[in-house]
């Protein structure tokens, strides 16, 4: 092994910073005009592919990155993500188009990205831990398992060494773990591992130009109907707010009675 | 979830700063995990005593000021009449000398510069209880500061000697909103950002927004005809305000709470109430109009050369941008490395390298592609023609955040920097960012500035604004507050701004700061006009005395 092929994943998600709503039908959280963007576990994973091609080009110790592919499913829109992380340093994008109305489910994504991996030989993936609007945090292990490639889960430090020598620092209970591996294999980011760029204007325009290949799961066989079912979506219970007391009585009193507590 | 919640937060400190400008500005208002963040920066604004330097009292520090001996002074009698008609929580009152300092958060303004000496704070909850007050110290000769949030930057809403305060914080509640005309009715004592909450629920937002917005009251807003980040896009407040519910000094409520948009008949009194610092009465309801809230917004920072291309950028901004063009801010980079310093792991430096300006453009509009391709193609042009070196664009909602925190904080930043001279004045957008360079000029030839070095009474002049209004906040930070330092700004920079014929205070005011130097932007007719404008409202002279006029 002498360099490096790097494949990140990006989701399109509803923005961190929005309140979700559940929607009428309680079947799903709204999502129509509901401002959307890259899973912030995923703009970590193009960060640091982005940082191991730079980090090469400083030390030639090394090992040099080929190519990084930015590969996305999801529904048209999910070309907006890819062409942000063209801008924060991809060289080029796959997106895999899936229809806005299925539920697309981690063993479905898994199985997509396996079929792109297959395609695309790379020799490093870099995924999210998990995405913030479903929060599974499964599609990086299951990837794994399907390419029976070792994984390093919610690294929060990753180097690999000219041989293909990966060392990866995890946050556990009570300190850092570190494990060594070595590629191919999958590692899924932390927070803590790097702090993403933002998109400069230059970059934004060139990645106007990069390109940015379209697929369906039927052109990559992979059969994405969904394994689990929603039964139901509610909100949780509201937060009652607090109330003041105008003196102790009035707070026994209301501890005895009303909270029931004494 | 939960776990993945907390790992979540600690390292996204600069997103929980970009919270507090989403419930205000954005689409949505922020998780609920940053509502403690949110009360923590906006708490920031009302902090009036921790600050570094202790406050000097307003009478000592200005000797030339001489309380005025026809108001009477505060006495038992006068407080046990308030303990009679008012209920006991609408009531401070510090019985002793030693108590003063209890009432600190009511006699001091937030940047520390002015401290009174009031004894007795009213927080009525009624129009009927201010109207009481107010006939009552009218009747009494007793002098009255109407306070709202406290956030003023020229010591408007604190007292100078032994002032009553009446604060309006406890009429804090919305009297009405109109989905279809979207006009809000509401109490003067409301905060800015809760009412900007309010009808984002109705998808409207209030047509004004400023960086205190989390502690500012709309009253308060109204009296100082308050400007902000708004104003390029939704205009002045004369505008916005459809009618308001004033109460004289002799106890008369006048009611316009109108909610027409039009409406031509007899003088439209409302508007002297906009901007008039309570000086002709208190506010004390509000009917004003707000415009949909947009959906899709996108906020890029710029990094420019020189001031020229910051005006060159302004004038291509406006002509591919237009109707979704909601704000074009500037600052320069010492204001810039303030706010790094200030904000630590809050922010960091969007650009790859340090330029001498930024510029801000926000678009705000309800169709996203449409904006996006605006956006793009204002900036090609931009760029193509040099005009701008280097810029971010915001790939989401936090990152937006982020980049108005830059400039937003600016304010905070300098303050705490050290005790800061501020001046906020209209000139001509050609001339703007020449007061910055010749203050710096005539500080460094007085020998108490150099190069923003440490070791001179000055350390640093910034200048930022809103380009687009033509609108530069001068910021001055010394060591300390000295004489030396205010000499050689005053009446310098009122001078200044006169020969450019520019306005004195473009949008913070007048209040004790600038009231003497009304003259530098008004003539002497207009100032007899308001004088007697003055005196046929308030005949005693007992609102906010000292303030405003010469």
């Amino acid at each position: 092994m002498s360099s490096l092929r790097v494949l990140v994943g990006c989701k399109r998600v509803i923005d961190y910073a929005v309140k979700i709503r559940v929607n009428a039908a309680q079947t799903a959280v709204e999502t129509a005009g509901v401002k959307h963007s890259m899973n912030p576990f995923d703009e970590i994973a193009v960060e640091e592919a982005v940082r191991l091609r730079e980090r090469a080009t400083k030390d030639s110790k090394l090992p040099k990155v080929d190519e990084i592919i930015a590969v996305s499913c999801g529904p048209t829109k999910a070309q907006e993500t890819l062409r942000t992380a063209l801008a924060m340093g991809a060289d080029r994008a796959i997106h895999v188009e899936v229809d806005d109305k299925v539920a697309l489910q981690p063993l479905a994504v898994a199985k997509l990205f396996q079929a792109v991996v297959q395609k695309e030989n790379p020799n490093l993936v870099i995924l999210g831990k998990q995405a913030i609007d479903d929060d599974a945090g499964q599609t990086g292990q299951m990837l794994a398992g399907l390419l029976n490639w070792p994984q390093t889960t919610f690294a929060s430090e990753v180097g690999v060494a000219q041989d293909g020598a990966m060392q990866v620092s995890r946050e556990i209970d009570g300190g850092l773990e570190t494990l060594s591996t070595k590629v191919p294999a999958v590692v899924t980011t932390d927070l803590r591992l790097n702090e993403p760029r933002y998109a400069s204007l230059p970059n934004i325009m060139k990645a106007k130009k990069k390109p940015l290949a379209k697929m369906t799961p039927e052109q990559l066989g992979v059969d994405i109907t969904p394994r689990l079912e929603t039964l139901k979506v509610i909100d949780p219970p509201k937060r009652q707010g607090g109330k003041k007391v105008e003196s102790v009585d009035e707070l026994i009193d209301k501890l005895k009675n009303e909270a029931g507590v004494l | 979830m939960l776990r993945s919640a907390l790992r979540f937060a600690p390292s996204r400190l600069c997103n929980q700063v970009g919270a507090q400008r989403l419930a205000a500005t954005s689409i949505r208002a922020g998780f609920p995990r940053f509502s403690k963040s949110l009360g923590s920066e906006s708490r920031s604004y009302q902090t009036t005593t921790p600050l570094a330097h202790a406050t000097p009292l307003t009478s000592e520090k200005y000797p030339q000021l001489k309380r005025n001996p026809s108001f009477k002074q505060l006495t038992t009698d006068d407080v046990q009449h308030f303990r009679t008609t008012l209920p006991p929580e609408c009531l401070l009152y510090a019985a002793s000398e030693q108590d003063v300092h209890e009432l600190t958060g009511y006699n001091t303004d937030w940047m520390g510069k002015y401290r009174g000496q009031s004894r007795l704070v009213l927080r009525p909850k009624t129009t009927d209880q201010v109207s009481a007050i107010l006939k009552y110290c009218h009747d009494q000769r007793l002098a009255v500061v109407p306070q709202g949030g406290n956030t003023g930057l020229v010591g408007g809403s604190v007292p100078v000697f032994d002032e009553v305060v009446v604060s309006l914080d406890k009429m804090n509640q919305v009297r009405s909103f109109d989905d279809l005309s979207g006009v809000l009715v509401c109490d003067a004592g409301c905060v800015l950002e809760s009412l900007d909450n309010y009808v984002a629920e109705h998808n409207h937002m209030m047509p004004l927004d400023l960086g205190a917005k989390g502690s500012c009251h709309i009253g308060g807003n109204i009296s100082t005809n308050a400007g902000g980040i708004r104003y390029l896009r939704y205009g002045s407040l004369h505008g916005s305000v459809l009618g308001l519910e004033v109460v004289l000094p002799n106890g008369t409520v006048l009611n316009n709470l109108s909610t027409l948009r039009k409406d031509s008949t007899g003088y439209d009194l409302k508007q002297l109430f906009i901007g008039a610092e309570g000086t002709l009465g208190i506010v004390t309801g509000v009917s004003i109009t707000t415009p949909p809230r947009p959906v899709a917004q996108t906020v890029a920072v710029l990094g420019v050369e020189t001031y020229e291309d910051v005006q060159r950028v302004f004038k291509l901004a406006r002509q591919n941008l237009n109707e979704i063009l909601s704000a074009y801010e500037f600052w320069d980079n010492p204001s810039m490395d303030m706010v790094l310093h200030h904000a630590g792991d809050n922010a960091r430096h969007p650009l790859a390298q340090a330029y001498p300006f930024y510029v801000l453009v926000e678009t705000s509009g309800f169709n996203k592609e449409h904006d996006d391709e605006k956006m793009g193609q204002f900036l090609e042009i931009a760029m193509e023609k040099g005009h701008v070196k280097d810029g971010v664009l915001s790939e989401n909602a936090s990152q937006m955040a982020t980049f108005w925190y830059l400039r937003e904080t600016i304010s905070e930043a300098a303050v705490k920097t050290g005790p800061t001279y501020k001046y906020d004045v209209s000139i001509p957008v050609p001339q703007l960012y020449n007061l910055v360079l010749d203050t710096r000029e005539r500080l460094t030839q007085a020998g108490l500035y150099k190069d923003d070095k440490s070791g001179y009474p000055v350390k640093k002049v910034t200048g930022y604004g809103h380009v687009g209004d033509g609108n530069l906040h001068l910021n001055v930070i010394a060591e300390e507050y000295t004489a030396e330092v205010s000499q050689a700004l005053e009446p310098y920079v009122y001078e200044w701004v006169e020969g450019h014929r520019g306005s004195i205070s473009a949008e913070h005011g007048l209040g004790l700061m600038k009231a003497p130097h009304l003259y530098h932007s008004k003539s002497e007719a207009m100032i007899q006009t308001m004088q007697s404008v003055k005196h046929m409202f308030d005949p005693h002279g007992i609102m906010n005395p000292y303030k405003f006029l010469p």
